[in-house]
């Protein structure tokens, strides 16, 4: 089975929102490490191949290079310098081409990225490519020339689905262990084939315009400096205000 | 101008995220339709001017991508609303795809002109979005970002609307609930919840201890049930438990939106946190600014000798 994995390189959770790219760290986003670490057992029990793709500037080669050491066999790098400029059509656009030209059985991506949280490359680019996908994954079964899904549905429902290959899975948060990357894997993956290609990046229709810190609708008595005297006068409000000590 | 508000029934019930789109929608100030798969039920009763009813089908993104296409193609909206629920996350990027545009997703606040903001970060950030395309405009409405009751009442013209859903590829099994739950949160009236700050599964006893001496039910935000730290049955958020206790104290949980709707209904919200930009503080009463691992344990003890 061959499984294109789709991944985006995100800030790292830690990092001061709206910082410089120039003082952030940057990092796997969570939802497609799990994507990854899917793809990863599926072809340990099946054999195959895994295939890693991602969008962005000359940085994006290390979150490729993180996904070789943990095994995946081959990386693809779409070059765009700025892909803020980019809407959601205009990533899948760019991963659309790169897939297409690979053929996988399956592809898989996180349900949603940790910094713009749209939510949507992976349905984007299974409308994109004419195959059939499904959401919020927590199980694959492949069957052959279908896969089974498991799907999360709200308030605690689950469902599942079969899907006709080659489909498009987004993938959940949680649903497998991370592996981390082992010394041997590292060493390895400086021999693995990434591949550049340039992305051709089509206009955008939409446009995001620059972070700024939300308005409070609510104003917290906040309490902080030291932590014993910050403890003491909160418990005394749970005890006069909140009333329930 | 005319905004086109597609409505969600689950089981033949209207999701309650409909009626907060619905209200999203008289936010731009112009006539407002909506759209239900399913039967009209109380949309009959809304302030719109018009309901296109569609007969009942079993979801699928193909399904509900055609027929709504076909209704879209009809009615020439120049807005296009969606509840931002896991339904429409699974549909609504293809059907803008199939219509060549690009949807806005999960938006907290709509104007007039037609921007909607987003929060990026995780709620860290707000950012403006605006569209630079042609239309139908078509945005999806975070869940409690509008008041349902903001809706005026009235009676809208019902017109029927059928279109040929076309072949489905998904073959989807009836719905499932795992185990059923031994935990039930909420008829909690404290809760003290946990997340990703606890850093380590042998750290949780700082916050058992404090959950007892509040008499509080422990719980957690996703990450740390899908680590097995907690059972699943202890989640609160949208994948989770929906609580609305007394108290809920929030320990090093930053407060991603799939965690507050599942809390910010709580009478009083406590959170203690680390990080003074933490969303957690925008939906609090009370907030300690600091490393939990220092203040929840002086917490404990205080609230223990108040007791006394």
């Amino acid at each position: 089975m061959k499984i294109a994995v789709a991944l985006k390189q995100v800030p790292a959770r830690d990092s001061a929102p709206g910082a410089a790219e120039a003082d952030l760290q940057f990092e796997i986003n969570e939802p497609d490490a799990y994507a990854l670490e899917a793809a990863l057992q599926l072809r340990e029990a099946q054999g195959g191949e895994v295939l890693v793709l991602s969008a962005g500037p000359a940085r994006v080669a290390t979150a490729i290079r993180e996904a070789l050491a943990k095994g995946a066999d081959r990386g693809v790098h779409i070059v765009v310098d700025r892909p803020d400029q980019l809407d959601a059509l205009g990533v899948a656009q760019l991963l659309r081409e790169a897939v297409a030209s690979e053929s996988p059985d399956l592809v898989l991506t996180g349900l949603q990225s940790d910094d713009l949280g749209s939510g949507q490359t992976g349905v984007i680019l299974a409308e994109l490519l004419g195959h059939a996908h499904a959401t919020l994954i927590m199980a694959i079964e492949p069957q052959g020339a279908t896969v089974r899904v498991k799907r999360e549905l709200e308030d605690g429902w689950f469902q599942h689905v079969t899907l006709p290959l080659p489909a498009v899975l987004t993938i959940q948060s949680g649903i497998n262990k991370l592996r981390y990357a082992t010394l041997m894997g590292i060493k390895k993956a400086k021999t693995k084939e990434i591949r550049e290609i340039p992305g051709a990046p089509a206009p955008a229709q939409v446009h995001a315009g620059p972070g700024y810190a939300p308005s409070r609708s609510k104003q917290a008595q906040i309490f902080d400096g030291d932590p014993e005297k910050a403890a003491q006068a909160l418990a005394e409000k749970l005890k006069y205000e909140v009333r329930v000590l | 101008m005319s905004v086109l508000v597609i409505l969600e029934q689950t089981r033949g019930a209207y999701h309650r995220m409909s009626w907060e789109a619905l209200a999203a929608a008289f936010a731009l100030g112009q006539p407002v339709s909506a759209a239900v798969i399913g039967e009209p039920g109380e949309a009959a009763t809304k302030g719109i001017e018009r309901l296109y009813t569609i007969p009942a089908f079993d979801y699928s993104a193909d399904g509900y991508t055609a027929v709504l296409a076909a209704l879209i193609a009809q009615v020439q909206p120049d807005y296009v609303l969606f509840p931002h629920t896991y339904q429409v996350r699974d549909f609504a990027p293809k059907l803008a795809t199939r219509l060549g545009r690009v949807l806005v997703s999960d938006v907290v606040k709509l104007h007039p002109d037609g921007t909607a903001v987003r929060q990026h970060f995780q709620g860290k950030l707000n950012s403006d979005y605006t569209f630079t395309g042609p239309g139908p405009r078509l945005l999806s409405i975070q869940a409690g970002a509008y008041r349902p009751d903001a809706v005026p009442a009235g009676a809208p013209v019902i017109e029927a609307f059928a279109a040929d859903p076309g072949p489905v590829r998904a073959q989807a099994e009836a719905p499932f609930r795992e185990s059923s739950r031994a935990v039930d949160l909420t008829a909690a009236d404290i809760i003290v919840s946990v997340g990703r700050g606890i850093q380590e599964k042998d750290n949780l006893i700082l916050v058992e201890e404090l959950a007892e001496a509040l008499g509080a039910e422990l719980a957690a935000s996703r990450p740390i049930c899908d680590n097995g730290w907690l059972p699943m049955e202890r989640q609160v958020g949208s994948s989770g438990q929906t609580v609305a206790p007394k108290l809920y104290l929030a320990v090093g949980i930053s407060g991603a939106i799939q965690h507050l709707v599942g809390m910010k209904g709580a009478k009083s919200i406590v959170a203690i946190n680390k990080d003074p930009n933490a969303p957690i503080f925008e939906v609090a009463d009370y907030g300690v600014v600091g490393d939990l691992f220092e203040v929840v344990p002086a917490l404990t003890e205080a609230i223990n000798k108040l007791k006394a």
